[in-house]
């Protein structure tokens, strides 16, 4: 069923320290572990050691600069992991037409239901966020789950049953817990971090990270820069037949 | 955003034909007679060829096609499972009207099913339009001018189509026979509104900002001005691929020239001629069709390519502003 539940009580996500974040990608190479071989499923990749790997991450991590507004401030770099924010009011589930796409009634997570997914890619389009990211070899969409099949997993220790990104994070950057309980740890935490939306204007709603003192910038648009070395030769021949 | 050419040829051809079928059912309202029977067969057979042909071809960019039925259920919620559903409820009154003419029956089945047809042919392609219209990410689609851009663009196929068809029916067309109740006319005219629509549209989608910018997308823009230095990965992936397309943005300036020349001086003109050769006017009217096709072709390229992504922020080099 693609249409949302009554807004959930539980709310489980990640909140991560930009602060703390330090780059490694520990994150994303867990994740990728655990989903490629965990009880989940494959998340398998196309010619992985091959001239260009392709294949879907879960997690991905950007590394950004900052060039502060200030005269004679020092600039920044920031590590920013990108992952599903399991949105409160996520377009990606409905545009699913099949009901593939659901967002959990009990704890919130948005999950796609690959024996349902006809692969039509319109949640991926639907996302802000880059969360979805579709499998070729799979012929579906594939998306974060929070490793919901570990942190209910009962065959675990207590504190391994939280998402493998988290586990994984040597600086412990990464926290998981229930945003909708003001008492959580996460919560405090965020409430403590200052702890913002991403595009907020999108208005899909989701507190997730941490910032600090407030300065607003602006920045040039750049050229768009085009390399139609690998790009197929219909498309190369239309754009020799353009630019004439 | 990657445009993929099965839907590019999904939603101009069953543009078309339900353009076509809009018309014709419009025609058999007022008129049940007006047309011979043989050739209201054609044209139903014709339209609803073009609306098959076309959600085939949809199937065709699927990752699992064979469980495209599954997207019947979420009408609810999902423009493109409405479109499903309206889509396939549109044979019901093809499939009546053609019951119709075969046992000849009176005239008010007939204007009952051609006003279930018209409806729902504009219900299909509105959402149709919608299924891109209502994405939020792409400031390119989530505008007022793509939902009537979708309808007159099928309307225009259509009555370009039904133009010709019916030239070439009436054997030489004597007198372009709809030429004296207006299809003519009407052609040019929608020829004209659907170049003055796709320049306001394009006239919007370029002083339009994309709807975030680097520095919301992060958070970041309360230390200063944001760009990327190091993309999570060395090589592609599934997200540049699929909305990084860029080729049409550095040809857009020369592509938009090539619809308008393809959807209003080139049809209008071969039409005019039409109408005043009067003999063998058919060839001059399947000209004006497939020049139009060929322009809606270019526009719906153009359409997916031209639209920018708000999670290319992520990728772009210096925050982007569009």
């Amino acid at each position: 069923m693609t249409m949302l539940p009554a807004p959930t009580t539980k709310k489980l996500g990640l909140v991560i320290d930009l602060d703390i974040c330090v780059g490694c990608h520990a994150c994303a190479v867990a994740c990728k572990e655990w989903n490629d071989g965990g009880q989940f499923g494959p998340l398998p990749d196309e010619s992985p050691y091959g001239k260009e790997p392709l294949g879907v991450w879960f997690n991905r991590v950007h590394s950004f600069e900052i060039e502060p507004a200030q005269k004679n401030a020092s600039a920044m770099t920031v590590h920013f992991p990108r992952s599903c924010l399991h949105c409160e009011t996520p377009d990606c589930v409905t545009v699913c037409p099949t009901g593939a796409s659901y967002k959990r009634a009990e704890d919130g997570i948005v999950l796609v239901d690959e024996d349902k997914c006809i692969g039509c890619k319109l949640c991926s389009w639907a996302c802000p966020y880059g969360a979805r990211e579709y499998s070729e070899q799979r012929g579906v969409m594939q998306k974060c789950t929070l490793c919901v099949d570990r942190i209910y997993n009962e065959s675990f220790d207590e504190i391994d049953r939280q998402p493998a990104c988290v586990a994984a994070c040597p600086t412990r950057a990464r926290h998981f817990g229930d945003l909708g309980n003001e008492n959580s740890a996460v919560s405090k935490l965020v409430a403590q971090r200052g702890g913002y939306d991403l595009m907020p204007e999108m208005g899909y709603k989701r507190p997730r990270r941490d910032g600090g003192s407030s300065t607003t910038s602006s920045s040039a648009a750049a050229e768009e820069k085009m390399d139609f070395s690998t790009a197929s030769p219909l498309l190369r021949w239309i754009d020799k037949v353009l630019s004439r | 955003m990657h445009p993929a050419l099965s839907v590019i040829f999904f939603t101009v051809i069953s543009g078309c034909g339900y353009g076509l079928l809009f018309l014709l059912s419009l025609i058999l309202l007022m008129q049940p007679a007006l047309l011979p029977r043989s050739e209201i067969v054609t044209l139903l057979a014709l339209g609803a060829l073009a609306s098959v042909a076309g959600l085939i071809a949809s199937t065709f960019h699927l990752g699992q096609p064979q469980r495209a039925w599954r997207a019947f259920s979420q009408w609810r919620s999902s423009w493109l499972s409405r479109e499903g559903v309206a889509a396939t409820a549109s044979f019901l009154p093809v499939g009546a009207l053609l019951i119709a003419q075969w046992q000849q029956t009176d005239a008010m089945p007939v204007r009952i099913s051609a006003l279930a047809l018209m409806l729902l042919a504009a219900i299909t392609v509105y959402c149709t339009a919608q299924i891109y219209a209502s994405l939020k990410t792409i400031r390119a689609w989530h505008n007022v001018y793509v939902a009537p851009g979708y309808l007159l663009l099928g309307l225009i196929g259509g009555a370009s189509w039904l133009l010709a068809w019916h030239c070439a029916f009436d054997d030489g067309c004597p007198d372009i026979a709809l030429g004296s109740r207006g299809l003519d006319w009407l052609v040019i005219l929608l020829c004209i509104a659907s170049a003055l629509l796709k320049l306001a549209y394009w006239r919007y989608i370029d002083t339009q900002p994309l709807p975030a910018s680097i520095e919301s997308a992060t958070g970041l823009g309360r230390y200063g001005a944001v760009r990327s230095v190091e993309a999570p990965h060395s090589e592609e992936n599934y997200l540049t691929r699929e909305m990084g397309f860029a080729l049409a943005r550095k040809h857009a300036a020369r592509l938009r020239r090539i619809v308008l020349l393809l959807l209003a001086p080139l049809p209008i003109a071969l039409l005019v001629i039409a109408m005043l050769m009067r003999s063998n006017a058919e060839v001059a009217a399947l000209g004006a069709a497939f020049a139009v096709t060929l322009g809606l072709f270019v526009e719906r390229w153009l359409f997916f390519a031209e639209a920018k992504h708000v999670v290319m922020l992520y990728y772009a080099p210096r925050g982007e502003r569009a």
